[in-house]
């Protein structure tokens, strides 16, 4: 192992993201389905509190997908295989996308309910922290040039930036907040806990078959950056070639 | 390429997670709580007394039962919210959000007058975290939910 050695991408990876992502659409459209025509308006909230079977299973898997760039951070500088950066490219990516999305739904969901689009609350700030750093984690790997600087200072940067994460799960237990705790099997209507179970599932296998699909993109492109120079030929040996 | 000296990378790792750990048991276990003030309860809020007065607050408690007034001609919106250990009068201009009612969590922001109310620019509803059914025999209608602000002043 080392940084010496070029990563091999897996022919089988797109088959294996096809599976996942073929099974996470199958969840979806149930979870969906239960949710916006089986499950009941909520008692207070109505129709709108449907947003929650899409809102609830981004939030957890966003909070995976950075905890999933976290392991590869640790796992790259400790093992220093490329696998773990591409994987941590992935993951960081990933997570950056339902972080954005989960701030989207969000506030679909507060306008109706709390009457604002956005407060800076601690659930909200520290959301919208998250997603600033580890946007600002891709724009680092986005400058570096070199290759092993590149993995090396974005993996430290992700490791410091995911001390935010379980503070975003905290947020709501440790300090005054807009936003509720979080709900439990005893505090949603049972009939309300399958849709958002499904769907969990759903985004779970979704964001899976993605970060197989993007760490094989970054391991290509990893080879094609890391790979020896040809020999340079020279003009003489072209010539006596075709000649041959 | 040149091979980096396996060992330092290692250190950056010890040195990062210390400084991750750090920072997440300074916010866990540091007096953070006692200056993030999102917003004060209604008991904080009489404790602070003068200070309250002139500086932008935010007041978060529930609506006491039987205090809302809203007159739809101006819409002149008047309540109390509570902690169950004291009450503060709030008073705001415009259509509550379509959620607030009776003994729903709110957060205003705005500011304590010397009459002795708070008078509030911006007015939001947080709910628990329940998710209920409707209960046996009963309609949800949003139309009718958005009819609260309106239904509460009767």
């Amino acid at each position: 192992m080392g940084l010496d050695q070029l990563p091999r991408p897996s022919t089988k990876a797109p088959k294996v993201a096809a599976g996942l992502i073929a099974f996470a659409v199958v969840l979806l459209a149930a979870g969906s389905y239960i949710g916006l025509f089986r499950a009941p308006p909520e008692h207070f909230m109505g129709e709108v509190q449907r947003i929650m079977y899409v809102h609830v299973p981004t939030a957890w898997n966003a909070l995976l997908a950075f905890t999933f760039a976290f392991v590869c951070s640790v796992a790259f500088l400790f093992r220093q295989n490329w696998k773990w950066d591409a994987r941590l490219e992935a993951g960081l990516e990933v997570g950056v996308l339902l972080a954005f999305l989960l701030c989207v739904q969000g506030s679909i969901w507060a306008k109706p309910t709390w009457g604002v689009w956005w407060d800076w609350d601690p659930r909200l700030t520290t959301t919208a922290v998250m997603l600033f750093a580890f946007v600002g984690i891709l724009a680092l790997r986005r400058f570096v040039e070199d290759p092993v600087k590149r993995a090396t200072w974005s993996a430290v940067a992700t490791i410091i930036a995911y001390a935010d994460v379980p503070i975003v799960y905290y947020s709501v237990r440790w300090w005054n907040s807009l936003h509720q705790t979080q709900s439990s099997p005893q505090t949603v209507a049972s009939t309300m806990v399958t849709p958002l179970r499904i769907n969990a599932f759903g985004i779970l296998f979704l964001v899976s078959g993605l970060l197989v699909l993007r760490s094989q993109l970054a391991q290509r492109r990893l080879v094609r950056e890391l790979a020896p120079p040809l020999p340079e030929r020279s003009v003489s040996d072209a010539v006596v070639g075709g000649a041959a | 390429m040149s091979q980096p000296k396996t060992g330092r990378i290692k250190w950056f790792a010890v040195a990062a997670l210390a400084v991750a750990g750090a920072a997440f048991a300074f916010i866990a276990l540091g007096g953070l709580g006692e200056n993030l003030v999102y917003y004060w309860d209604p008991s904080e809020l009489r404790q602070a007394g003068d200070k309250a007065i002139g500086a932008t607050i935010r007041l978060g408690g529930q609506v006491a039962p039987g205090s809302i007034q809203f007159d739809p001609g101006t819409s002149k919106l008047a309540f109390e919210v509570t902690d169950g250990k004291q009450n503060i009068p709030v008073r705001s201009e415009g259509v509550p959000p379509q959620m607030f009612r009776e003994n729903i969590g709110v957060i205003v922001e705005g500011t304590m007058t010397k009459e002795g109310h708070f008078t509030s620019s911006r007015l939001m509803v947080s709910h628990g975290n329940e998710y209920q059914a409707p209960h046996d025999g009963e309609k949800v209608d949003t139309h009718e939910l958005m009819k609260t602000a309106e239904g509460v002043a009767e």
